[in-house]
């Protein structure tokens, strides 16, 4: 039996969890917050995890040998463990980052540290693919990556609906290829990408697969194994978690070949004034005394999101795709960016209202309590691919009801009245 | 609410003296990197006096309407005058509404009042009168000591 969205019970008391959602904003209304695809809210979990460690183990982990040390250490791995059994991974398989961008940039910076001669060493003569749905943080170091190793960045181009464009995959994928990072799911599109179908085809051609995870893992169960990729990475922020706290998670004999990105204390096996050596994965990219307690805190969300189970909260976060985008469908001055069903679509919801730019739209939302997304979501290329400037979106997470959705609709409705558009 | 003024509404539907024209003394192009809105602007100069301002404006209603403004408060008067009405601009809507703006001299620009009380905003309704600043500077209306009014702009608007 497929899994069924919450229950008005269940959304109560999920909501019951998270303090700020009891606030009011501009002059007393509810919060209705409709941006969790730029950050989450945090439940009390992860928030009393943080303090307790704070007030009963902190110390530097990984450095000497007093109690406080041995604690904190064993926080921080436990947390480490739970996160790599939430995505299916071995616990020496998670990298923690600082974020997603940090880990993705740790993996470009691999590619241009590795030695002469290693399998990983990019040069000229190679290719790095893309697709032109792309989030910055998965374009800009990969562009980097290509000026400092002189290799030739190719993407792979969306359709006007907004799907990766396929068709071409064969001249795009070849032998020259060395790595093809995409995302699984669209920050703007909400579009979810065949992620399997497109590590597969990377595979067979040799070229090294990143997935961008940062919009799935918090919406939907996320199997590494299943994926088939070589490297994941997605941010703790998105998904309920501390700020400050990323992961890059990568196959296990991939991670050992990787050189370090960082280097300092901790990462290290041994130094000399001559030169140094390096730990093994993941400590080797874990450079300088780490996030700690943001770790223990995103460990706290993986707890929480577990115990809503993630098949529910895919079933209902679909639930209100499927509502918001009726919604929509129903206002002929709006027009979704993106797919226009909820198959292979997450929650980030974009749109663009005839003849009234998107921070303008933000702003009456706002003014009604409800609070979206304005501007180009860091996705400008694929902005100016699908001919806007700008759109507004509102995305969506485990914590949001179906009233907030209607809340929203009739606050958009205001949009045509104060902007004088038809309607 | 009080920030989309029907005067503003108006502005940014029929923005007044838009488009590009020629001849001009200098053109420049200003983004704003949170939401890609852009202006490019263009300015003539008759000696001290400012024959025209021509802008092609991409943006939400308080960035269009704002060029709109300013192109309607400088056009036909001298460099000092439209010192004038910019510093009073820049002053209305980075005082966090502390500010109410004085209608003689900022004129229609009185309407934006309330953006001061939006941070996020308030580059919106700067970016036309940043870039206006910066085309003075390229048209060499400034003396280059003054120069550095533009770039303490452009920071405020990253």
């Amino acid at each position: 039996m497929p899994a069924a969205p919450f229950t008005s019970e269940e959304l109560a008391a999920i909501r019951a969890d998270f303090p700020i959602l009891t606030r009011t904003v501009r002059d007393g209304k509810p919060l209705v917050y409709l941006d969790s695809g730029a950050t989450s809210q945090k439940p009390r979990a992860v928030l009393d995890a943080e303090r307790d460690f704070y007030e009963h183990h902190n110390a530097a982990p990984h450095r000497g040998a007093h109690a406080l040390a041995e604690e904190a250490t064993e926080a921080y791995e436990d947390a480490r463990a739970d996160i790599a059994g939430f995505i299916g991974a071995g616990a020496g398989e998670v990298v923690f980052t600082k974020n997603a961008t940090e880990s993705i940039n740790l993996a470009a910076y691999a590619f241009s540290n590795a030695d002469h001669g290693s399998p990983l060493r990019i040069g000229e003569g190679d290719e790095v693919l893309i697709t032109e749905m792309e989030h910055h943080a998965n374009l800009v170091p990969w562009q980097e990556l290509c000026r400092r190793t002189g290799a030739t960045l190719r993407w792979i181009p969306v359709t006007d609906e907004g799907r990766l464009d396929l068709t071409d995959l064969g001249s795009l994928l070849t032998d020259r290829t060395k790595v093809l990072a995409f995302t699984h799911a669209s920050n703007v599109l909400g579009t979810v990408n065949p992620a399997r179908e497109l590590a597969d085809a990377a595979r067979a051609v040799g070229a090294i697969s990143v997935l961008d995870a940062c919009q799935s893992v918090p919406h939907l169960p996320v199997d590494v194994t299943d994926l088939g990729v070589d490297l994941l990475a997605f941010s703790g922020h998105k998904m309920l978690g501390p700020t400050g706290i990323g992961v890059l998670w990568g196959r296990a004999d991939l991670l050992e070949q990787l050189p370090p990105f960082l280097t300092g204390g901790s990462m290290i096996e041994t130094v000399r004034m001559e030169g140094s050596t390096y730990a093994a994965p993941p400590q080797r990219f874990e450079a300088g005394v780490p996030m700690t307690a943001q770790a223990i805190g995103l460990g706290a969300a993986v707890r929480y999101l577990q115990g809503l189970g993630m098949d529910r909260v895919h079933a209902h976060e679909t639930a209100l795709t499927g509502q918001l985008l009726a919604g929509l469908a129903d206002r002929p001055w709006v027009r979704v960016i993106g797919p226009t069903t909820t198959e292979n679509r997450g929650g980030a919801v974009a749109f663009d209202v005839d003849g009234v730019h998107a921070h303008d739209v933000g702003q009456i939302l706002d003014d009604s309590g409800v609070e979206v997304r304005v501007g180009h979501h860091c996705a400008w290329p694929l902005h100016r691919r699908l001919g806007v400037t700008a759109s507004t979106r509102a995305s969506l997470a485990a914590y949001n009801t179906p009233g907030e959705i209607d809340a929203f609709l009739a606050a958009l409705d205001r949009v045509p009245q104060v902007f004088e558009v038809a309607s | 609410m009080d920030l989309y003024q029907e005067l503003i509404i108006e502005h940014a539907k029929r923005p007044h003296r838009a488009g590009l024209r020629a001849p001009f003394d200098a053109e420049v192009h200003h983004v704003n990197p949170t939401c890609g809105d852009e202006v490019t602007l263009r300015v003539d100069l008759d000696g001290d006096t400012i024959r025209d301002v021509s802008y092609d404006s991409l943006g939400c209603s308080i960035s269009v309407a704002s060029a709109s403004i300013l192109a309607e408060q400088v056009t036909g008067h001298t460099l000092a005058e439209a010192d004038v009405v910019h510093d009073a601009m820049h002053a209305m809507l980075t005082s966090r509404g502390q500010d109410a703006g004085d209608e003689e001299v900022i004129g229609d620009g009185i309407a934006l009042a309330g953006v001061a009380r939006y941070p996020a905003r308030v580059k919106c309704a700067l970016l036309g009168w940043m870039a206006f600043q910066d085309a003075l500077n390229q048209a060499g209306a400034r003396p280059a000591a003054e120069s550095s009014t533009s770039s303490s702009l452009k920071e405020q608007h990253v």
